[in-house]
């Protein structure tokens, strides 16, 4: 039996009517078509599909679009605003924090969560904290950069230098 | 992967989920955090035909210190666990636990209640409520009664918690002075299930005797185990290396683990031995 629910994304209500089986990532991408929200192992494990519900970074592959009625979603569509890319945005930007890009939503909405608890985190914070997206690509670094970048942008501090360093 | 169809109701009671439940039979199945049971459900090794989804019922999340217990909230998030200042400072054994639980995602959604009434050998909590002697109170229509953890796992997926009844706390009784815990357990990657983890919780007297053990193993036995001989080698014992050692031995030996990707049962004894040694020692030192 169909449920209507209403679910807010991006700061745009949607009422919709759906199956109680059907996922929150398939709610975004396939009826209200933003694709921004990837799905990469449909298992729970690589943290592409993450999304902020009521602020906290999710795996909405894992959970039902029935659960986020009168919820307030996150996608990547949401991070910038008119006056140009969030933080985190020109962190990745300025940091070649991204190669083919499919982990980025999901790494980029995590981040955010983890510098709302966490303003000045440290390498080793910041591991952790993504230890739930996975990254085929970058091996890690640039990633762990760019959440240094916005994290000090995010706190007015100097920024640090975005010039890649040689090991 | 899409589930198979279900029908879905989100009571906001615990009397109206149990009149669900009851009305359901077993046809029904409660959904915390869904952290287990949706990907069970999307490979369809899980086809509920009706879903009671416990989230909008007030109430269920919580961690506070009342008439001698630690009392857990069935629907108390990993998250919440990992960022308690009760938690932090007096039972370091959940944040040792909660650290090694899945990913800060899985975290934000994953529930202590339903961590347990998986009835997941793999899990990392049972583990934990074995070794600092909790217990359950599991809620049904006819009331509340209160289970012993070591009544509590009856099997794969199957536990005390009957159908028509909800978990709803854990309790978790206050440790007396002298008391340390710890938990590790190997994992091959973060959100891996462990190969092997090992739950301790020793209470020492002034003299440096052990005065109390508790001591739970993960993922090496069909359900979560109570190391009872090694638990026994430590009582009343000074906790030199003798008896530390002894009390691995023990661990090693009585577990049964099986052979999996993880390694083969040989690898898993030795590993319950050097983490049982390990943590026995840094639960030891944690004591006060
Ligand atoms: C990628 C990934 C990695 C993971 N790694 C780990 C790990 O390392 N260690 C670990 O311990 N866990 C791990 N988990 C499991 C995770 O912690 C689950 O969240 C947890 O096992 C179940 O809790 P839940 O609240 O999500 O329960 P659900 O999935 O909602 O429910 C699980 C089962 O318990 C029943 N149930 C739930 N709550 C109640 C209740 N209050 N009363 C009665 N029955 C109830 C449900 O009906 C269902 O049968 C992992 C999960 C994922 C997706
Ligand atoms: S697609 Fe959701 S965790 Fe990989
Ligand atoms: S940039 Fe390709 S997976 Fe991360």
């Amino acid at each position: 039996m169909e449920k209507e629910i209403t679910v807010t994304i991006n700061g745009t209500a949607h009422t919709v009517k759906v199956e109680p089986r059907l996922l929150l990532v398939h709610l975004i991408r396939e009826n209200l078509n933003m694709t921004g929200t990837h799905i990469g192992c449909d298992t729970s494990n690589c943290g592409a599909c993450t999304v902020l519900m009521d602020g906290k970074a999710v795996k909405s592959c894992t959970i039902l679009a029935v659960q986020a009625n009168g919820k307030s979603i996150t996608t990547v569509e949401g991070l910038a605003t008119a006056e140009g890319l969030h933080p985190i945005q020109e962190g990745f930007k300025e940091n070649h924090a991204l190669h083919c890009g499919f982990c980025t939503p999901g790494m980029m909405l995590r981040a955010v969560e983890l510098l709302k608890h966490n303003p000045n985190p440290t390498e080793e914070e910041i591991r952790w904290g993504i230890s739930g997206n996975l990254c085929r690509c970058t091996g890690y670094n640039n990633i762990v950069k760019a959440i240094q970048y916005a994290g000090a942008k995010m706190r007015g501090d100097k920024l640090p230098s975005t010039e890649p360093q040689f090991v | 992967m899409i589930p198979a169809p279900f029908d879905y109701s989100s009571p906001t009671s615990i009397q109206e989920a149990l009149n669900l439940l009851k009305k359901h039979g077993d046809d029904a199945k409660i959904l915390a955090g869904g952290h287990s049971l949706i990907p069970m459900m999307k490979l369809r090794l899980a086809t509920p035909a009706h879903l009671i989804d416990i989230n909008s019922i007030p109430g269920l999340s919580y961690i506070k210190e009342e008439g001698g217990f630690l009392k857990i909230g069935a629907l108390t998030r990993e998250a919440m666990l990992e960022e308690s200042d009760i938690i932090r400072n007096k039972y370091p054994i959940f944040t040792d636990a909660s650290k090694l639980i899945a990913d800060p995602q899985v975290r934000n959604m994953g529930t202590v209640g339903g961590n347990i009434a998986h009835g997941d050998a793999a899990n990392d909590h049972p583990a934990v409520m074995i070794a600092l002697r909790a217990q359950v109170i599991i809620t049904g229509l006819q009331g509340t009664r209160t289970v012993p953890i070591d009544e509590f796992f009856h099997g794969f997926y199957s536990t005390a918690v009957q159908a028509g009844e909800i978990l709803t706390e854990i309790q978790v009784p206050t440790p007396p002075k002298g008391t340390g815990s710890a938990y590790h357990k190997l994992e091959r990657k973060v959100g891996d299930y462990a190969t092997a983890g090992v739950a301790i919780q020793i209470t020492v007297d002034g003299s440096g005797k052990c005065t109390a053990a508790g001591i739970g193993l993960t993922n090496v036995n069909a359900t979560p185990m109570r190391a009872k001989r090694s638990e026994d080698a430590l009582i009343g014992k000074k906790l030199d290396d003798n008896a530390i050692n002894q009390a691995a031995h023990f661990a090693a030996l009585d577990c049964n683990p099986s052979k999996d990707l993880r390694g083969d049962e040989d690898f898993k004894r030795a590993m319950v031995q050097t983490l049982t040694k390990r943590m026995i020692q840094k639960a030891v030192s944690r004591a006060k």
